[in-house]
């Protein structure tokens, strides 16, 4: 009946805070929702599975705090308050996440973190190529890439 | 539906007004940077700040003002947020992308090779993009 | 009170996002490559739908809302396709 459940939901959704909430408009939503996910049946996208869904806010207020930390960092950088030169380069990260909507979580948020940007994932040796704006630290830089995104996306899709 | 300005409290004038200064203060930065700063791919970090709380403070302000002036929770501008969010990382990736495909095919030299990267990556941290094309 | 609040912050904001629609659009003249180009697009775009939201605060009209997110919708579709042009010099394949 349904193929996409959550499609078909977040559909609805965006319907009713376009148009207002009102019975016709609810009726409406859903026919429209539900023809819509059948035609997306029709292309056969993966279909994502999500092992512990709980932890997606978990991520979600990470990175809203990371967010709003490289706000300031890059702010700061560009108005040079500190007086100190930044210092831009290339660095390349080994990935051990398969999971191709995993992989373009990640890229999704590690170019939204102003500062940092994805440029290339190889996926012949599963490398992935970054350019980051203030490269003092490399080490930190991985060790956030591994260990606070990876790890955490590795759980949610496993 | 028109809503007046002066029909709101006090208080939410403060909030909607430090948001929006907020927001579009990030915006003037991030603009700022992206004419300030030397190569394409240091460029790429500037317009991010006024696409994550840019984008977030002015929709911020703009939900509190409806949602104190009209009297009910209004917040489809969040639709515009969450849009924004997921699409501008797509663009800068393919654009970044782009990049690095014609300056590996011009031989520029100033970003690594596609073959051995992190051996290169190390060799050429700092060095300035020349300005063709 | 909370309407002289309101104007001059309404007023300021725009000025600033005016401000960095010219510095975007100084980028995009200037260039030096076409890559920078587009994302002096982009960042005239994005500026430029903030203003619209700002201009919405201002007159209390809902109506500027829909045509910001028209602005981002076709902005974003504008954008993937100046990219996929210029890494491979067609837009269709």
């Amino acid at each position: 009946m349904l193929p996409y459940p959550l499609l078909t939901l977040s559909l609805v959704l965006m319907w009713l805070l376009l148009n207002g909430f009102t019975p016709g408009h609810l009726v409406l939503g859903i026919l429209v929702a539900v023809f819509a996910s059948w035609a997306m049946a029709s292309l056969r996208p993966d279909k994502p599975r999500l092992a512990k869904w709980y932890l997606l806010p978990k991520l979600f207020g990470i990175v809203l705090y990371d967010i709003v930390r490289s706000n300031i960092a890059v702010a700061l950088i560009i108005l040079k308050i500190g007086r100190r030169s930044h210092n831009p380069g290339f660095l390349t990260v080994e990935l051990d996440v398969e999971n191709h909507l995993a992989i373009a979580v990640l890229a999704v948020v590690v170019t939204s973190t102003p500062g940092s940007a994805w440029l290339e994932y190889d996926s012949n040796d599963r490398t992935v190529l970054l350019h980051v704006l203030d490269l003092d630290n490399e080490a930190e830089w991985r060790n956030t890439i591994k260990n606070r995104y990876e790890k955490l996306l590795m759980e949610i899709f496993a | 539906m028109i809503h007046s300005a002066a029909d709101i409290p006090v208080w939410a004038a403060i909030a909607v007004a430090f948001f929006l200064l907020v927001g579009s203060g990030l915006a003037l930065i991030g603009a700022i940077g992206f004419l300030r700063l030397p190569t394409f791919y240091e460029r790429i970090h500037a317009p991010t700040l006024g696409t994550s709380w840019g984008i977030g403070g002015v929709m911020l302000a703009s939900m509190i003002f409806f949602t104190v002036s009209s009297g009910r929770l209004v917040f489809h501008e969040i639709l515009i947020g969450i849009f924004v969010t997921v699409t501008t990382p797509i663009t800068f990736m393919m654009l970044a992308r782009a990049a690095l495909h014609r300056d590996r095919a011009e031989g520029n030299g100033n970003v690594p090779d596609k073959q051995n990267k992190s051996q290169v990556a190390q060799d050429v941290l700092g060095v300035n993009e020349p300005g063709n094309g | 009170m909370s309407a002289i609040i309101l104007f001059t912050a309404v007023s300021i904001a725009q000025l600033m996002l005016a401000a960095a629609m010219a510095i975007a659009s100084v980028r995009m003249f200037r260039g030096p490559r076409a890559q920078d180009r587009i994302i002096g697009l982009d960042t005239l775009y994005i500026n430029a739908m903030l203003l619209l939201v700002t201009f919405g605060i201002g007159t209390g009209r809902v109506i500027y809302f829909e045509s910001a997110l028209v602005i981002g919708m076709l902005g974003f579709v504008a954008t993937v396709a100046l990219a996929k042009f210029l890494m491979r010099g067609e837009v269709i394949e």
